[in-house]
């Protein structure tokens, strides 16, 4: 029983990761109806941020680890407006095919530049937060865990809030919801896609800071897999659903820890892949999305 | 392209000339002759299922390690009980060799038909990502299968490929996929790329092209892969990852997607290129990404996609005006 709980604490720290990355996939393709596939490098930017900044923080404080965290965070806004500016928005009128190959360009870009300027090497990331070793009943938790879930949960909320309480929040909504219609309300559309490519930047560059907190092994190719699990755990939520990305990663990154602690665990890559097909074949709207008829 | 039949023959004459000199040319350019024939054969194929039935698969690696694994397990594991203790005559070698590499296509063929029923019902960023997840299943897959080498790959494959083979092949492919989208039942597959809901309505049963895309052009990619792992000798799961199938899905795009000749050219260009690049190679992936992303920017049609009525046509006034 212990036993359980142990992997299902480890498995929701692993899906509140997922869970951060995959709320920015939904945001974007919600206000664009795109995929980003460069998010996962996005999420690998923050990390190397992380990685550099923390070596100058002193280690294993409160104070420090926010610092981490907010540095990351704005750099990775700063990177994902600015590959929106550059490589996206020139192409809003063009056929999606043609925004998916550049996404991919994009995602190659980064991920090859990384390796030639950060070395293809991996590099052990510092310790930032106090780490503390808790034990409760049979279980026991690394502090740096409970910070992953925790400061994974702040952040939700404070989505949620942006999202629902504030004006620009409104814009997201009317934007995702019809685009020439919000246009016709008076919202800048270039504005609102540049704040959520910001936003899910942000959420992705604290996901690369929370990652590797629990695996401290960073290297340039380490956004590859979590950010395709976290793009299955948003279909599996409903794409374009906020609360539904959080619960695909939840869902997902519990599978996952389970999948990896049993026999099988050399085969817990191709679970999230098998999930993704039998997803989009038996439920394609996700656990919490409406199917929309499309029309001619 | 007039009298297909006979530009075939005589390709495939070529091919065997070419190979019967070959030990008098450099075994340098024969290697990269071999290894850009295979990439014009992977280019081809799947230019069938992208360019022409605007499906973009992201996973044709995987259908190239299926049909590598399927023909190198027939060659090296049942091979030396097939041919006997001296390898048997260059006959027998060469009949087992296209056994081999026909049992590769068809396992890829079958891989094929397996992805391309599932994703009848995607489109566009969806049918990408679960090609690509097909794709990291297969490779997932065999690296998981002991008997096949593992993690470790498969070695000791013996040395068939000849350019003779890969031009053999290249010339069928091209033959085949050409003459398949220009025939009548073709028009349905660019039917299927141009407007689905139209070409359903007017009768196309859209859900056949696109599985008879996914399965010639998983055969062909399949063969590729035969020729490719009796060309290197040894072949790991990892060589056919999600790398690989974007090295293939930029020639397509640089060639222009539906574009039979642009294609070749371009599969002959990003094949000679980290040749010609070897003392960049660090920076060979980042040029390549960035050309993806320039190329949609500027020239999405692809560099070699030209309107030659058009140009024709200019030609033809600037040369009746003066």
């Amino acid at each position: 029983m212990s036993e359980f709980l142990q992997q299902l604490l480890n498995g929701l720290s692993l899906g509140a990761i997922y869970a951060l990355i995959a709320l920015g996939y939904t945001m974007v393709y919600g206000v664009l109806r795109f995929i980003n596939f460069a998010h996962s490098d996005v999420f690998m930017v923050g990390a190397y941020i992380g990685y550099y900044v923390g070596n100058h923080v002193p280690a294993g404080t409160l104070g420090g680890g926010m610092l981490v965290l907010a540095a990351a965070m704005i750099g990775c806004a700063l990177l994902g407006m600015t590959i929106e500016r550059l490589a996206y928005r020139p192409l809003r009128e063009a056929p999606t095919l043609n925004v998916l190959i550049t996404a991919i360009g994009v995602s190659l870009l980064l991920e090859y530049s990384g390796q030639v300027f950060f070395g293809a090497s991996p590099r052990s990331f510092p310790e930032v937060f106090p780490v503390r070793s808790l034990s409760v009943g049979g279980i026991v938790a690394s502090s740096n865990q409970l910070v992953v879930i925790g400061v994974a949960v702040l952040l939700m909320v404070a989505l949620q809030l942006i999202v629902f309480r504030t004006r620009m929040g409104m814009a997201m909504r009317a934007v995702s919801l019809n685009p020439k219609a919000a246009q016709l309300v008076g919202v800048n559309n270039d504005v609102v896609i540049s704040f959520t490519f910001g936003l899910g930047s942000a959420l992705a560059g604290a996901g690369g800071i929370l990652y590797a907190l629990n695996y401290p092994s960073i290297d340039p190719l380490m956004g590859v897999m979590p950010g395709l699990k976290a793009f299955v755990a948003a279909i599996l939520g409903g794409i374009g659903n906020i609360p539904g990305a959080a619960l695909g990663g939840l869902i997902l990154g519990t599978i996952e820890t389970f999948v990896s602690g049993s026999q099988w665990s050399t085969y817990k890559d191709a679970i999230a892949f098998s999930i993704l097909i039998i997803i989009l074949l038996f439920r394609p709207a996700g656990l919490l999305g409406r199917f929309t008829v499309e029309k001619v | 392209m007039p009298k297909p039949l006979l530009a075939l023959a005589a390709a495939l004459l070529v091919a065997l000339r070419v190979s019967h000199f070959s030990d008098r040319i450099d075994p340098y350019f024969l290697d990269v002759l071999i290894g850009v024939g295979i990439n014009i054969l992977l280019a081809v194929s799947l230019n069938l299922v992208n360019g022409y039935t605007g499906q973009f698969s992201l996973g044709h690696a995987g259908f190239m390690a299926v049909g590598a694994y399927s023909s190198a397990a027939i060659t090296v594991l049942w091979g030396p009980r097939l041919l006997g203790e001296d390898g048997g005559s260059s006959a027998q070698q060469a009949a087992l060799f296209l056994v081999a590499l026909l049992a590769g296509g068809a396992g890829a063929a079958a891989a094929g038909l397996l992805v391309g029923i599932p994703s009848l019902r995607l489109k566009g960023d969806y049918l990408a990502l679960v090609t690509l997840g097909f794709g990291e299943i297969i490779r997932v897959i065999l690296q998981n299968v002991d008997a096949l080498g593992g993690a470790l790959g498969l070695n000791g494959i013996p040395d068939y490929t000849t350019v003779a083979w890969v031009y053999g092949f290249v010339a069928l492919g091209v033959y085949t996929v050409t003459c398949l989208v220009h025939s009548t039942y073709g028009r349905g597959f660019i039917a299927t790329r141009d407007n689905e809901i139209a070409a359903e309505a007017v009768g196309l049963n859209t859900t056949r092209y696109k599985i008879v895309a996914f399965v010639v052009g998983a055969f062909f990619a399949g063969v590729a892969g035969g020729l490719y792992g009796h060309f290197k000798l040894t072949i790991t799961p990892t060589g056919f990852d999600f790398t690989k199938s974007i090295e293939i899905v930029v020639m397509v795009i640089l060639g222009g997607m539906g574009n039979t000749p642009g294609v070749i050219l371009a599969a002959i260009l990003l094949t000679l290129l980290p040749e010609v690049l070897r003392s960049m190679e660090q920076y060979r992936m980042i040029l390549y990404s960035l050309l993806l992303v320039v190329l949609m920017l500027v020239r999405p049609q692809g560099l070699f996609n030209f309107n030659y009525a058009a140009i024709a046509a200019r030609w033809r006034r600037r040369l009746t005006s003066r």
